[in-house]
């Protein structure tokens, strides 16, 4: 029962930090080894909207700082991919490799950016009072809020994406580019603004993720790296370029991840992991859902 | 067909770029301070200068990881000098600190430690923190005949004729700690500790020491270097249901590690946590919050009440600022720079020999009390102290061992420790 919580809260970050992945890796075949940074940005934007308030407004308001962190997470995170992208890897469609390598060196700036800026020393991030304790479901089992509050988030997030792409018009449009570009483009989508609003959005995402993570650890300048192997691994796992991919991605490697580190250690249980995620992909390497393409054989 | 011809490209594609990131990975882990730019380097004078000064060196990470713990060590260290050169220096001279970036990187530690010995020619170099700068260091300054002051705990079984150990060796920390838990506290433990050299030699200590003095081991777990994702780890803990956790937890970790302890409902009033790695500077950053009313075991504290320590304490932050705080390493860096002093002044020379044949039984009074050079194996006698942590980030004094403790880094003195190596 505790497990089953355990990995599916596990999951539930998993799936937060690796949907604006999907985005931007899984839609837009675009490797963005920054990923991992704009999670950070989006710690440290927390982290900023925490100092506002606690130095700028009273007291009594400082437990509703995260309910306004969020969505600042959000778009100071999207307003640096939109730059990314603008900058950026727009000259780099179509070409993985060469992204991959860019991004890469842009996450080595950002990195050392942040360190310059709060210092290599990681900073704590207070979460309000609220979201401190837990639900006591049965005698000694208890679910804390937080990682209640994220799996929300988490929920909410897979929710709204879902919602984006299937029911709105920019959200159909985006898919339309995806399937057949040419196609799209000759329908009269603009797909360069299709394609920057498409990074901005996956952008915002990694940084409403690294907004919720702030509640479990700390924040430092590398916080990114340590999240982006699970992030991949879960788009790959899911199979490349579906939604639903993703969340099954997500809640396989967060629940075998918790079930054999309960069952070995957690090196170990890492280890293991990734042994069966490599044996199944060779055994379906599309991953989990497959993506039925329009464009001809 | 370009479509599913990428697809399958995708996979070779993925698994080549998940190699790529997990070196990533280990850049940020291990040598991030390669990317970091270089902060002060060395600052020596001309040589003619020479014949009026003597040169130290002083080699600390500066940039990296570990320069959040190092940089306040460097600071003591400096501050010690100043104060020896308004006193008049050694042996009439002035004392000149050179100072290196060690960088985080342990192949760095070994070249700027051969760049002070051969190039510099320093007296003494003070210097290094983790296990792995020191192992570097080492076989450097047997070589070339010099002498590293190192001001950190560590996990023992080392001696060098060439290093001197300003920190608590095992008997000096770990081993009381275990005993005083054992009698105040319960006896079943769980060890949970960072994967690499320290936390596995200690645990290794401590499972001989339980099994000797009755206690008992009800989990062992150790986790990467990095990793924030203890749930699993906290329901295993849950259902051990032990008296005591000694963490030997690095860096990072512990502030997930508390954090999600705190949530899960654990307090200090269901168990206790001892922790060896956490100090004062370190307590400034994770947040004293989810920490209070755990134990740390060390050989000073800032709060400890002596009058030599309160004017430690006080010229510490007056030279660096009111909000800093001062820990045990900071100190053991401090007093190592006065320990070499008077070795110096009654050798006469700076000559290394002679020094360390002067150096024993030199005493100094640190701010933790008096410290001794045991000349058997240039570690020192020093004070144990177990805190209790305060929600201002200081420790309240539970037990001390009222004398200070003769270093035993072999353990040669305790019966159950005879099989370990």
């Amino acid at each position: 029962m505790v497990q089953l919580f355990n990995g599916l809260s596990f999951s539930s970050i998993l799936l937060l930090i690796a949907l604006g992945l999907a985005i931007t890796f899984g839609l837009m075949n675009v490797i963005n080894m920054a990923h991992g940074e704009l999670i950070m940005i989006g710690a440290y934007s927390a982290y900023m909207t925490q100092i506002m308030f606690s130095n700028y407004l009273p007291k009594s308001l400082f437990d509703f700082y995260f309910v306004l962190a969020l969505p600042v997470a959000f778009l100071t995170a999207a307003l640096t991919g939109w730059i990314l992208e603008w900058a950026l890897v727009r000259h780099l469609y179509g070409r993985p490799l060469d992204s991959l390598l860019a991004t890469w060196g842009v996450s080595l700036v950002l990195q050392q950016l942040a360190r310059t800026v709060f210092g290599a020393p990681n900073v704590a991030v207070m979460a309000p009072d609220w979201l401190n304790g837990g639900l006591e479901v049965m005698a000694g089992v208890v679910f804390p809020y937080k990682r209640l509050f994220i799996l929300a988030i988490a929920a909410a997030a897979v929710l709204g994406m879902y919602l984006y792409l299937y029911k709105t018009a920019p959200g159909r449009r985006m898919q339309a580019v995806m399937q057949n570009r040419a196609m799209a483009a000759c329908l009269g989508i603009s797909t360069r603004k299709v394609d920057s609003w498409s990074f901005a959005m996956g952008s915002g995402i990694a940084g409403l993720a690294g907004c919720a993570i702030t509640l479990l650890g700390p924040i430092g300048p590398s916080i990114g790296t340590y999240y982006i192997i699970d992030a991949f691994m879960v788009v790959v796992l899911g199979g490349v370029g579906k939604l639903s991919g993703t969340l099954a991605g997500a809640l396989g490697i967060g629940i075998l991840n918790t079930l054999f580190e309960y069952g070995t250690t957690a090196t170990l249980g890492k280890v293991l992991v990734f042994l069966v995620i490599i044996v199944f992909l060779q055994w379906r390497p599309a991953g989990l859902v497959q993506v039925k393409t329009r464009v001809l054989d | 067909m370009r479509e599913t011809g990428f697809k399958k490209k995708a996979s070779m594609l993925i698994t080549m770029m998940l190699a790529g990131g997990m070196l990533l990975a280990g850049c940020g882990n291990s040598g991030g301070g390669s990317s970091t730019a270089p902060t002060s380097s060395g600052n020596s004078s001309s040589n003619q200068a020479a014949g009026d000064t003597i040169k130290v060196g002083v080699l600390h990470s500066l940039s990296g990881t570990m320069a959040i713990s190092e940089t306040s060590v460097k600071d003591a260290e400096l501050l010690a000098i100043e104060e020896i050169n308004a006193a008049g220096g050694v042996l009439g001279k002035k004392i000149e600190p050179v100072i290196e970036d060690g960088a985080s990187d342990w192949p760095t530690f070994a070249e700027k430690a051969k760049k002070l010995l051969q190039k510099d020619k320093v007296a003494v170099i003070f210097g290094g923190w983790t296990s792995a700068s020191r192992k570097a260091m080492l076989p450097v300054v047997e070589e070339n005949k010099g002498l590293l002051f190192y001001p950190v705990q560590y996990e023992g079984l080392e001696a060098s004729p060439n290093i001197f150990y300003t920190g608590a060796a095992p008997n000096q920390q770990i081993v009381p700690a275990v005993s005083w838990l054992l009698k105040n506290k319960g006896k079943k433990f769980y060890l949970l500790g960072s994967d690499y050299v320290f936390p596995r030699t200690a645990n290794k200590i401590i499972k001989a020491q339980l099994a000797a003095e009755g206690g008992e081991m009800v989990g062992e777990e150790y986790t990467p270097l990095g990793h924030t994702n203890y749930s699993t780890i906290i329901s295993k803990i849950k259902q051990a249901k032990p008296d005591v956790i000694f963490n030997t937890l690095n860096g990072d970790s512990n502030v997930a590690f508390f954090k999600q302890l705190k949530d899960a409902g654990i307090t200090n009033k269901d168990l206790t946590v001892m922790s060896v790695s956490i100090a004062e500077e370190e307590i400034r950053g994770i947040g004293a919050e989810p920490l209070v009313g755990h134990l740390a075991a060390w050989n000073y504290f800032q709060t400890t009440d002596l009058p030599k320590n309160k004017e430690f304490v006080q010229k510490y932050k007056a030279k660096y600022g009111k909000d800093r705080v001062t820990d045990d390493p900071i100190e053991a860096g401090y007093f190592g720079v006065y320990l070499w002093a008077e070795a110096v002044k009654k050798a006469g020379t700076t000559d290394v020999d002679k020094v360390k044949e002067a150096s024993k039984g030199i005493e100094f009074e640190a701010p933790e009390g008096l410290v001794k050079i045991d000349g058997e194996n240039q570690h020192t006698y020093k004070m144990v102290r177990i805190g209790e942590i305060q929600p201002d980030g200081q420790f309240k004094e539970l037990w001390n061992s009222d004398k200070p403790v003769k270093p035993d880094p072999f353990l040669k003195n305790y019966e159950w420790a005879k099989n370990l190596k």
